[in-house]
C-alpha cells in the first residue's frame, strides 16, 4: 500500500506538479460544475487492436489523474470509449458521440484513414479531435483542418530522426538501402519520405518489395535480401508484420543491420529479446531517463501491470493536455481550443527534455523523438527492457523543428 | 540469378507445408460432415496460445504432443456439442454456426491473454541455419516440414490402410449405404473432426516460434487455407498437398520475379482460373450442384 501511495506522491511532485497546477489553477475562479465529456474511438480488435488496447489504458489513466488534481478546469472528466473498428465506424461513432453522448472532443485513433473519416465529423460539429496514434503525412497536409491537432509524430518525423541517427553512423551516404514496405497508404507514404531522405543524403535503394498486407512469411524475401546484400535493411511495415519480420529474420540468420521508420514498441515486446534486433524511431518509451516519464511508468504498472507502450503514452498524454486546453481556455468548444493550442503560450511538458508545441501551420505536436537500440541478448535482463534508448533527437544544439520539416513537402492550409 | 531462382522454387515448395497442415484438417471435416469449418483458424489460434502456455513446463517438445492432443480433445467436443447438430443441413447454417465460433475464441483468447501479441521463442537445438551450396535455410523449418511430412503420412496410412479409414472413406462416399450395414458414423466423424482440428493445434505450436501470436492471428491464415481446399478440390488428400505446394511455390516465384505486391493476388487468380476450368478444383470430386 505505501508503495502505491508515495508512487502517487512521486507522480505529483514531479511530471503532473506543473501540469496539475495548470488544470487545477482556473478552477477557484471559475466554478463550474458540468462535466467535461471526452470521447475517446481506437481500433480495440483486428491489427491495431494490440495497440489500441494500451491507447485505452493510457487515456483512462490521464482522466484518473486529471480526476484527481481537481478535474479540467474545475470540471470532472467523463469518459466514454469505443473501438473505432474501421474508417466508416469510426465515422459513425463519431458522428454518435457528439450528437447522442453530447461529447465535447474526440481523442483517439491509430488508423490514419480513421483520423481522416473522424476528423470530418468533428469539423463538422467545430469540435476538437486528437489524434494519437494516425502517422500519415497527408493528415497534415492536403487532409488537415482547424479542428485536427496530431500528439503523435508523422511519419516524415520518424524518417529524418531514424536517418539522423543512421546517418551519424555512417550508414547512409554512399550505402546501400534495402527497404520491405507495407503495400498501403502508410507503406507507400513512408516509402515516399525514406525515398526523399535517401536522395537527399547520397543513400543508394537497390531494393524495394511491396509487401501484401496479410503476408505473413517472409523466408523468399528473406533470401532476396541475403543475395542482394544491403548496408541497411529498412522496414516500412505495420503492425504484426514488424514481429513476423523479426523473428524469421533471425531464424534465417541475416545480420545486416535493421530498422525501420514506423515503429511501436509492442512489436519488439512481442518478438522477444531473442529476436528483437535493430534501431527504430519512437516517439516515446518506457526507458526514457528522467522523473516525468519514470513517474508515468510507475503510475501505470500499479494500475496494469506492465510498463506502457509509446501508444499509452500518446493517449495519456493527449488526456492532459486538453484537460490544461479547457482550463487555459475556459471553454471546450472546437474554436476556443484550438485557439489556445495554436497560441505561444500552449507549451507541453511532454516527460521530455523540451516542451512541445503545436505548430500553428499543420497543428503538428512538435517535440523531440527518440530512436530505441535493441540489447544484444544476453545482455538482457527481463522481457521489457529488452533495447537502449537514445538521447532526444533532435540533439540539444538543433532546433526542435529540423526534424519536422517534411521531406515530402507540406501542402495544409488551415 | 539461377541460384536465387532455385532458392525460390525450393522455398516455395516447403513453404506449402505450413498451409497443408491447416487446409488438410479443413477438407478431412468438410468431406465427411459436410461442415465448413469456419472456426478452423481460431483453433490454430489456441494451439499457439496453448504451447505458450505449456511450454514453460513442459517444454517445447512436450507442448509439441500435448498441445495437438488437447485442441483435438477441444475438437471433439465442439464437434459432439455444435457440428452434430448441422450434418447433411444446408452449408449455411454450420458457415454461420462456425463464423460466430471464430469471433467467441478470438474474443475469448483477448479476454484471457490480452490484445496484445505473445513472444515465443524456439528452442535452441533448432536454431540455426543450413546450407545446402547456396541455398541457406533455418534448421527450425526443416525440423517442421519433417513433422509436416511425417504427420501428412501418418495420417495416409490411417485413411488407407486400417479399418478406420476405409469405414471413413466409405462414409465420404455414401453415408447411407454405410448406415445400412449397421455401422454407425457417428464416433467416425468425432475422431475425424478431432484429427483434423488436432491438425490445426499442431500448426499453431509449429509455427508460434516464427509468426506473431495474437488472438486474430487465426482469421490471418484461415483465408489462405481454404484457397488451398478450394483449389486441391473439397475433400481430396492429394489435391489439397498439390494445391498447397503450387500456392507455396506462386507465392515464391513472384518475390523472386520482382512483383511482390502481387504475390497475395496472384494465389487467388490461381484459384479463380482453376475453378473457371474444373469447378470441382484439381482434384475434387465432382460437385453435382456446380457442374
Amino acid at each position: 500500500m505505501t508503495t502505491t501511495n508515495s508512487t502517487r506522491r512521486g507522480f505529483l511532485r514531479t511530471g503532473a506538479a506543473g501540469l496539475a497546477l495548470g488544470v487545477a489553477a482556473p478552477t477557484y475562479l471559475r466554478a463550474q460544475s458540468a462535466p467535461l465529456k471526452i470521447g475517446h474511438l481506437t481500433p480495440t480488435t483486428g491489427f491495431l487492436g494490440p495497440l489500441g488496447e494500451y491507447a485505452q489504458m493510457g487515456i483512462k489513466l490521464a482522466v484518473q489523474h486529471i480526476n484527481d488534481n481537481g478535474g479540467a478546469g474545475g470540471r470532472q472528466v467523463e469518459l466514454i470509449m469505443e473501438d473505432s473498428v474501421n474508417p466508416q465506424t469510426a465515422s459513425t461513432k463519431a458522428e454518435r458521440m457528439f450528437e447522442r453522448d453530447r461529447v465535447d472532443m474526440i481523442v483517439g485513433e491509430i488508423s490514419s484513414a480513421s483520423c481522416l473519416t473522424i476528423s470530418q465529423v468533428a469539423a463538422r460539429y467545430k469540435k476538437c479531435f486528437v489524434n494519437t496514434g494516425g502517422n500519415s503525412d497527408s493528415l497534415r497536409g492536403k487532409d488537415c483542418n482547424r479542428y485536427m491537432f496530431h500528439v503523435e509524430t508523422q511519419n516524415s518525423m520518424y524518417v529524418n530522426a531514424e536517418g539522423q541517427f543512421f546517418d551519424g553512423k555512417g550508414l547512409v551516404d554512399g550505402k546501400n538501402w534495402y527497404t520491405m514496405t507495407a503495400d498501403y497508404a502508410f507503406g507507400h507514404d513512408l516509402l515516399a519520405a525514406a525515398k526523399a531522405f535517401l536522395d537527399a543524403n547520397g543513400g543508394n535503394l537497390i531494393g524495394d518489395e511491396l509487401v501484401p498486407t496479410d503476408a505473413t512469411d517472409f523466408s523468399s524475401y528473406l533470401l532476396k535480401i541475403r543475395q542482394a546484400e544491403p548496408d541497411v535493411v529498412a522496414l516500412n511495415l505495420a503492425g504484426t508484420q514488424i514481429t513476423n519480420f523479426l523473428k524469421q529474420y533471425g531464424e534465417f540468420g541475416l545480420d545486416f543491420t535493421l530498422g525501420g521508420f514506423g515503429f511501436d514498441t509492442v512489436s519488439a515486446w512481442a518478438a522477444g529479446a531473442r529476436n528483437f534486433r535493430g534501431t527504430w524511431p519512437n516517439v516515446w518509451n518506457h526507458l526514457v531517463p528522467n522523473d516525468a516519464s519514470q513517474a508515468f511508468v510507475r503510475a501505470f504498472v500499479d494500475a496494469y501491470g506492465k510498463p506502457p507502450e509509446n501508444q499509452a503514452w500518446g493517449d495519456y498524454n493527449a488526456g492532459l493536455i486538453m484537460a490544461r486546453a479547457v482550463a487555459e481556455a475556459g471553454d471546450a468548444g472546437g474554436d476556443a481550443l484550438a485557439d489556445y493550442l495554436e497560441s505561444p503560450e500552449a507549451q507541453f511538458d511532454l516527460m521530455k527534455t523540451r516542451k512541445g508545441y503545436f505548430r500553428p501551420s499543420d497543428h503538428q505536436l512538435i517535440q523531440e523523438i527518440y530512436a530505441i537500440t535493441a540489447l544484444p541478448a544476453d545482455e538482457v535482463q527481463n522481457k521489457w527492457d529488452i533495447f537502449t534508448t537514445s538521447d532526444p533527437l533532435p540533439g540539444p544544439d538543433q532546433p526542435l523543428e529540423t526534424l519536422a520539416t517534411s521531406v515530402t513537402g507540406g501542402t495544409c492550409s488551415l | 540469378m539461377l541460384g536465387l531462382f532455385v532458392a525460390q522454387v525450393l522455398n516455395g515448395l516447403l513453404d506449402g507445408t505450413y498451409y497443408l497442415l491447416i487446409a488438410l484438417g479443413l477438407s478431412l471435416i468438410f468431406s465427411l460432415g459436410g461442415i465448413i469449418n469456419l472456426a478452423h483458424g481460431a483453433f490454430f489460434a489456441i494451439g499457439a496460445y496453448l504451447a505458450i502456455t505449456i511450454a514453460p513446463f513442459a517444454g517445447f517438445f512436450g507442448a509439441l504432443v500435448l498441445v495437438p492432443l488437447l485442441v483435438a480433445g477441444l475438437g471433439m467436443a465442439t464437434e459432439r456439442t455444435l457440428f452434430t447438430r448441422f450434418y447433411r443441413a444446408d452449408p449455411l447454417y454450420s458457415l454461420l454456426l462456425t463464423f460466430g465460433l471464430a469471433m467467441v475464441i478470438e474474443q475469448g483468447l483477448r479476454w484471457i491473454f490480452g490484445a496484445s501479441p505473445q513472444s515465443f521463442n524456439m528452442p535452441e537445438i533448432l536454431r540455426g541455419q543450413v546450407f545446402f551450396g547456396d541455398f541457406i535455410y533455418s534448421r527450425y523449418r526443416i525440423f517442421l516440414i519433417v513433422v509436416a511430412v511425417v504427420t501428412v503420412g501418418a495420417l495416409w496410412v490411417l485413411l488407407n490402410r486400417t479399418a478406420f479409414g476405409r469405414i471413413v472413406r466409405a462414409g465420404v462416399q455414401n453415408p447411407e449405404i454405410v448406415g445400412a450395414l449397421g455401422i454407425s458414423l457417428r464416433p467416425y466423424l468425432s475422431v475425424v473432426a478431432g484429427i483434423g482440428i488436432g491438425l490445426a493445434g499442431l500448426a499453431g505450436v509449429l509455427l508460434a516460434p516464427i509468426y506473431t501470436i495474437h488472438p486474430a492471428m487465426g482469421a490471418e491464415i484461415i483465408t489462405l487455407a481454404f484457397v488451398v481446399v478450394v483449389i486441391g478440390g473439397l475433400g481430396s488428400f492429394w489435391g489439397v498437398i498439390i494445391a498447397a505446394v503450387l500456392v507455396g511455390l506462386t507465392k515464391g516465384l513472384l518475390v523472386a520475379v520482382g512483383l511482390s505486391s502481387w504475390s497475395t493476388a496472384a494465389i487467388y487468380l490461381l484459384m479463380f482460373v482453376v475453378l473457371m476450368l474444373r469447378p470441382r478444383g484439381l482434384l475434387g470430386e465432382r460437385i453435382l450442384r456446380f457442374e
